[in-house]
């Protein structure tokens, strides 16, 4: 990466043509499960363009390169951690057993999209930029008020840190000491606003002393990085010892969402140069010469991940359509009366 | 049954709720040390601890997205906004998150959390300490919204909210903290939420009114004594609205002035105006009229007399609505 605002190093782990590979210390069946990860997520983010284009969901925020900071930090959690993704980590909870067709379903607009973040340990997908933050810290301080060993961990990216709702719920999580890791996704970019014009600070991570926590700065490319980071975040937090700030950087190589063109504002040299260092390849790069992968796995793996998507869409589409009795039911337990007259009223009128 | 100031009413209530269930926490800032800035709090922090009753950063919208955490890790926390303009912030959280979320999850979590207040003017204070934000919550969704007038129902209301599955807003009239003394049931006592209480009977004209406005309505009925008699509907709660008992009224009297301290614009009265112009057009003897704040910024309290909806203007709109 060239032009990064300075401040600390990057943690890298993963090697290339000057350094050697680093080890984290993780098992071969764990590595190749990250790796399966990798596949599904980025699997599912190239498919989701192809049915937008299809015109089978609708508007999608590609997460393309970003897919190490997701799947290295919900290895890095335990099962029954929390994790609490912007729209950006849509498909986060895949990893976490939530069907594809789910996700796409949100996607698609079909409360067929919902589900229970209780049963996966994953928040519903936030879409105004930051204000997940204070949720993350409330429920990691709740947690750990009712002496519960759970951590939780917020994405967001770097536009988010410019937010009220980032600083407040960074700020509660350090007061209180709640087990939160606040992994920032600075890919650089917000829609077409550059880190330049977020922020004064040389680097975001600059931003974990301000609340008195500490903060580590990695490569957000190289999934072990990403991994052994928040895993020590986690362990940390776990302890009892309070939040910490991750800073994952990345490169938007992608568009913001299907709906965005940034050939009008990105540097295409520096896109070029994060498609060639993109994650999924460097980590498959990292198992080649581990000897953990060929290509007649590798392809089995993509092949998988392309079964699983193929599936998910075909159940997604097969959804029948939502009853609009889904507009009034389970906005609040105990509904007005007004509900089932405008329901009433709907159903005589019909939808000609 | 005792004798307590409103206030001291919601003292009792956040008391006799959070030793009810050991899941009610209550979060605000200076809530705990301090026992509130009108001593709402007061003594909470000592009986339950700091960590039920929390000295929060200051931070409103932090404040309440923390308790949409906190609901999810299986608390019941009530959250205390310091002064009603104060709660602004917190709007946001409000509007995308607490009155969504559990739509959004298909009904799988829910957010029993309640948000406090105290709100509105009359209190000869600097500037944004006076307002009377109630239609902003109102008019979100996923939310109800309840206004006490007397301590028994500042008691009431605010441990059905506390008990209540979804998310409540209770905003409490500062300007009778310490003015509206009155019997409140010891120990559990609750006011369900949706039931408006009719203050006084009457045959000639209702008026609508909730909060602080309530006493205004009384001493304007005193005022009119002989001249008309006016039945007095408080609302209680906003919403879900008591539909039931504002047609019930109307049907007996046919007349009705609806007395509001928020600005004009889009305030409750315009919703109450327009209930009864869908469902009991045929009752009424004349327009429903508007008693309110003014559609300008509150004033600095040297002014503020005159922008409190006064009894003289109550009973101005009565007079006005009987020579119709």
């Amino acid at each position: 990466m060239t032009e990064l605002a300075a401040g600390q190093p990057l943690s890298r782990v993963i090697g290339d043509e000057t350094t050697a590979d680093g080890d984290i210390g993780l098992a071969d069946e764990e590595l190749l499960a990250l790796h399966r990860s990798l596949v599904l997520l980025r699997t599912y983010d190239e498919r989701s363009i192809v049915y937008h284009r299809q015109g089978r969901i609708g508007t999608y925020a590609v997460y393309w390169g970003h897919e190490a900071i997701q799947a290295g930090a919900v290895h890095a959690l335990d099962p029954e951690d929390w994790m609490f993704p912007s729209y950006r980590e849509s498909a986060v909870g895949l990893l976490r057993g939530i069907p594809p067709a789910t996700v796409l379903s949100w996607w698609r607009g079909h409360p067929a999209g919902w589900w229970n973040p209780a049963d996966y340990g994953v928040a519903s997908i936030c879409v105004p930029i930051a204000t997940q933050v204070p949720h993350a810290a409330g429920f990691a301080w709740g947690s750990m008020l009712r002496g519960e060993d759970r951590v939780a961990l917020v994405f967001f990216g770097d536009g988010a840190t410019s937010e009220g709702a980032f600083h407040e719920g960074a700020n509660l999580a350090a007061v209180k000491r709640a087990p939160l890791v606040l992994l920032c996704n600075n890919n650089q970019w917000a829609i077409s606003t550059p880190l330049a014009d977020q922020t004064a600070a040389a680097a975001l991570v600059d931003k974990a002393a301000g609340y008195g926590i500490p903060g580590a700065r990695v490569d957000g490319t190289d999934v072990l990085a990403v991994h052994d980071a928040v895993r020590r975040a986690a362990a940390r937090a776990r302890a009892g010892d309070g939040p910490a700030f991750i800073e994952a950087v990345t490169y938007r190589a992608a568009p913001h969402a299907t709906a965005d063109d940034p050939s009008v504002y990105v540097d295409p040299v520096q896109v070029e140069e994060a498609r060639r260092n993109e994650c999924v390849g460097r980590f498959e790069g990292y198992l080649r010469r581990r000897g953990l992968l060929d290509d007649e796995y590798a392809q089995s793996v993509r092949d998988e991940a392309l079964r699983a998507m193929r599936e998910g869409i075909t159940a997604a589409e097969a959804e029948p359509p939502a009853d609009l009795a889904l507009l009034f039911e389970h906005a609040l337990v105990d509904p007005p009366s007004s509900y089932a007259d405008d329901l009433a009223e709907l159903r005589r009128i019909g939808d000609g | 049954m005792a004798e307590r100031f409103l206030v001291e009413a919601v003292n009792d209530a956040l008391h006799v709720e959070m030793e009810r269930d050991a899941d009610v926490m209550v979060i605000g800032e200076d809530v705990g040390r301090a026992g509130g800035v009108f001593r709402a709090t007061a003594g909470l922090r000592e009986r339950f601890g700091p960590d039920r009753c929390v000295d929060m950063p200051l931070a409103e919208a932090g404040l309440l997205g923390g308790a949409v955490g906190l609901c999810m890790a299986g608390w019941r926390p009530v959250c205390e906004m310091q002064y009603d303009a104060f709660s602004y912030p917190c709007l946001d959280q409000l509007i995308t998150h607490v009155g969504r979320y559990r739509w959004r999850t298909k009904g799988a979590l829910s957010f029993p959390l309640v948000v406090r207040m105290p709100y509105g003017g009359g209190v000869r204070a600097p500037e944004l300490h006076d307002d009377s934000p109630e239609t902003y919550y109102v008019h979100t969704p996923g939310v109800k919204v309840a206004i006490p007038s007397t301590p028994g129902d500042a008691k009431g209301l605010l441990a059905a909210a506390i008990r209540d599955p979804d998310p409540v807003v209770i905003l409490e009239p500062k300007l009778i903290y310490r003015t509206a003394r009155g019997e409140v049931p010891e120990g559990e006592h609750v006011v369900p939420l949706g039931r408006a209480r009719v203050a006084r009977e009457g045959t000639d004209v209702t008026l609508v009114a909730y909060g602080a406005m309530v006493p205004v309505a009384e001493r304007a009925a005193d005022a009119l004594e002989g001249e008309a008699s006016c039945e007095i509907l408080d609302l209680r709660t906003l919403k879900p609205l008591d539909e039931d008992a504002l047609l019930a009224s109307v049907r007996k009297t046919g007349r009705v002035v609806v007395v509001q301290e928020a600005p004009r614009t889009l305030g409750f009265a315009a919703e109450v105006a327009a209930v009864l112009a869908e469902r009991a057009i045929l009752d009424l003897h004349g327009p429903v009229l508007r008693v309110t704040g003014f559609d300008v910024p509150y004033p600095y309290w040297q002014l503020e007399d005159w922008y409190m909806p006064s009894p003289a203007r109550v009973v101005d709109a009565v007079r006005r609505l009987l020579s119709f």
